[in-house]
């Protein structure tokens, strides 16, 4: 048997004549937590359409725990388990109904899934919403109930295409918390769309996509490590007066993300009293730290996460 | 043998769930219940007080024993309409049940397409056949009460039976042509359009309204239009009389054969739709 859950090799994709993703290749091995990396446009969600077995394979083979899509398709549905950015709830019927209708969608029998449901329900924080309607509950539990159904059936792989859209911070930690217990507990392979770097942090391995092509994977401590050096970063009125001057003073070049002027430097204190000396006046901020996701993406792609973003 | 047993069990509880669904959702938006069956019914009152005295019988009626009247003959028309109604209600859920996810969710399922669509059918199937058996007890009421027109059906149980039974056909026919259409939409304005441009002109030219009869281009129209079936079954099945056959009021034969034949159709036609993963399924 092989050990690896997920296997993605060479699937090119284009909607009319936009191409969304271009040989795009990696592999999942079993009960590993993968995110997907990449901001908006990035071809995440068409990547995740093409895993769940939603949009047609055009180009490049896929296999989901030994079988191939989309030959196989019916087999890949029954392992696979999806939440997606909008959930899928019936926001009028109760949390029990929801449950009940999903398990009988995958052939489970009603005691199969109330036991099952009251197990998940308690696992993920929400035992005694039941019979609540869905359309009342907060944004939080909400996401809970849909992760509940999602796990219902006992997947083998889980996709989540950014599963805390609409969440605060500490809503979306305990989501990351009670999902870890779920991986590590019932031994499913998860994969996860964000574009988000706190999200990208909590898995075990990580793909950086951007444009449709992937541009570095590996674990975020490896991804993070691979940046030699400390990231400084400087702000100032106009970036472009002082680039010259500092790249002299640097002897690197910058990545301009937004107004922040970003250097990879060997010793950051050294050069801070530099500049600081040379430049004090025209600028406004100098930030030292280690390399974050958002540095290695941003010096892969010469883009930040959160720019592309914004012009989305 | 119990291997294809169970794959049919498994097809009917996934169905059955779906249409439960239907009827869950139905009942919590009130809004609903009245929108399907009150605006048909004012229709019935209305128009069956205005167009009395001006109501032509068609040349089918003119041998018939008691005369119709028009009450009589509008009847099965708006029943007809309570079932085109409720298949567009339950069928425009469609768009927005891709829009919230839901319907993504069941297409990740593996769930026979035809399960998805025999879910859908039977939740408007059932939803239908509860109002428009709510509108022939609540029709004749009226009536009795002296709040519609005079109308004084002959029925009896095998008629209502029968009736019901074959509303039960056009049913189906209705929420599955609902859904072909809804399917490919992404917006219930669409459907808003589609609604007003094809399914209220397949209605009002079905003889539901008028006969129609003698009226060139017209008479084509009705004649062409599967729903004009329907009516004329519908008709047949609710008069006391046995009725004589005309090119706008089909045999019963004939009605039974193209109302099952479109009913097959449509599904068949939904089937494949949903079987095809496409862009449009998702976004």
């Amino acid at each position: 048997m092989t050990d690896q859950s997920i296997i993605v090799d060479d699937v090119t994709h284009s909607y009319q004549t936009i191409a969304a993703l271009s040989h795009v290749s990696f592999s999942v091995s079993s009960g590993d937590f993968l995110g997907l990396l990449g901001p908006n446009g990035s071809g995440k969600t068409t990547l995740f359409r093409l895993l769940s077995t939603l949009l047609p394979l055009q180009q490049g083979r896929i296999s989901i725990c030994g079988f191939r899509l989309p030959a196989q398709q019916a087999d890949v549905r029954r392992c696979i388990g999806v939440t997606f950015q909008s959930p899928a709830l019936d926001i009028r019927l109760t949390v029990m109904e929801n449950l009940l209708c999903h398990a009988a969608i995958y052939g489970l029998s009603q005691t199969e899934c109330r036991k099952r449901s009251s197990m998940l329900l308690e696992r993920f924080q929400v035992k005694g919403s039941d019979k609540q309607i869905v359309g009342t509950l907060s944004g939080g539990m909400k996401r809970r109930v849909e992760l509940a159904r999602g796990f219902l059936h006992n997947p083998r792989v889980m996709f989540l295409d950014e599963p805390t859209t609409g969440l605060d911070l500490r809503s979306r930690m305990e989501f990351f918390q009670i999902l870890r217990e779920q991986q590590q507990e019932g031994g499913t392979t998860i994969v996860m769309a964000t574009h988000l770097m706190e999200e990208a942090e909590q898995c075990s391995q990580l793909l950086l996509l951007d444009q449709g092509r992937v541009v570095d994977g590996g674990t975020p401590d490896d991804l993070k490590t691979s940046l030699k050096g400390d990231r400084i970063g400087i702000r100032c009125r106009d970036p472009q007066e002082v680039r010259d001057r500092l790249v002299r003073l640097i002897g690197s070049e910058p990545i301009l993300a937004g107004n922040e002027l970003v250097f990879r430097v060997a010793n950051a204190v050294e050069v801070l009293s530099e500049i600081t000396g040379a430049l004090g006046s025209e600028i406004q901020s100098v930030q030292i730290s280690k390399p974050s996701l958002e540095d290695v993406f941003l010096a892969r792609t010469g883009r930040s996460l959160t720019e592309q973003e914004n012009k989305a | 043998m119990s291997m294809n047993h169970g794959n049919t069990g498994l097809l009917m509880s996934a169905s059955v769930a779906l249409a439960k669904r239907e009827l869950i959702r139905f009942f919590r938006q009130r809004t609903r219940v009245i929108g399907a069956i009150g605006q048909p019914v004012i229709f019935w009152i209305l128009f069956g007080a205005g167009l009395r005295s001006s109501f032509q019988s068609p040349s089918w009626a003119i041998g018939l024993q008691r005369p119709l009247t028009y009450q009589e003959y509008f009847f099965p028309g708006i029943a007809v309409l309570i079932v085109l109604f409720t298949a567009i209600f339950s069928t425009i859920s469609i768009i927005e049940d891709r829009r919230e996810g839901f319907l993504q969710g069941v297409l990740v399922a593996p769930v026979s397409r035809a399960a998805i669509v025999a879910g859908k059918l039977l939740g408007g199937t059932t939803l239908a056949l509860i109002q428009a058996g709510l509108f022939l007890v609540i029709g004749p009421l009226l009536s009795a009460v002296g709040l519609a027109p005079d109308f004084d059906p002959d029925w009896t149980l095998m008629r209502l039976l029968s009736a019901g039974l074959f509303l039960t056909l056009i049913a189906v026919e209705l929420t599955a042509l609902g859904f072909l259409i809804a399917w490919p939409m992404n917006s219930t304005q669409g459907f808003h359009a589609i609604m007003s441009i094809l399914l209220m002109p397949m209605w009002l030219l079905s003889g539901a309204f008028f006969p129609g009869e003698k009226a060139g281009w017209l008479s084509w129209l009705i004649r062409c239009n599967p729903l004009t079936y329907g009516v004329a079954g519908l008709r047949r099945l609710l008069y006391a009389e046995t009725l004589p056959s005309s090119p706008e009021l089909p045999s019963m034969i004939l009605c039974i054969v193209v109302t099952l034949g479109c009913s097959l159709m449509f599904f068949l036609i939904c089937v494949r739709l949903t079987s095809r993963p496409a862009v449009s399924n998702v976004v």
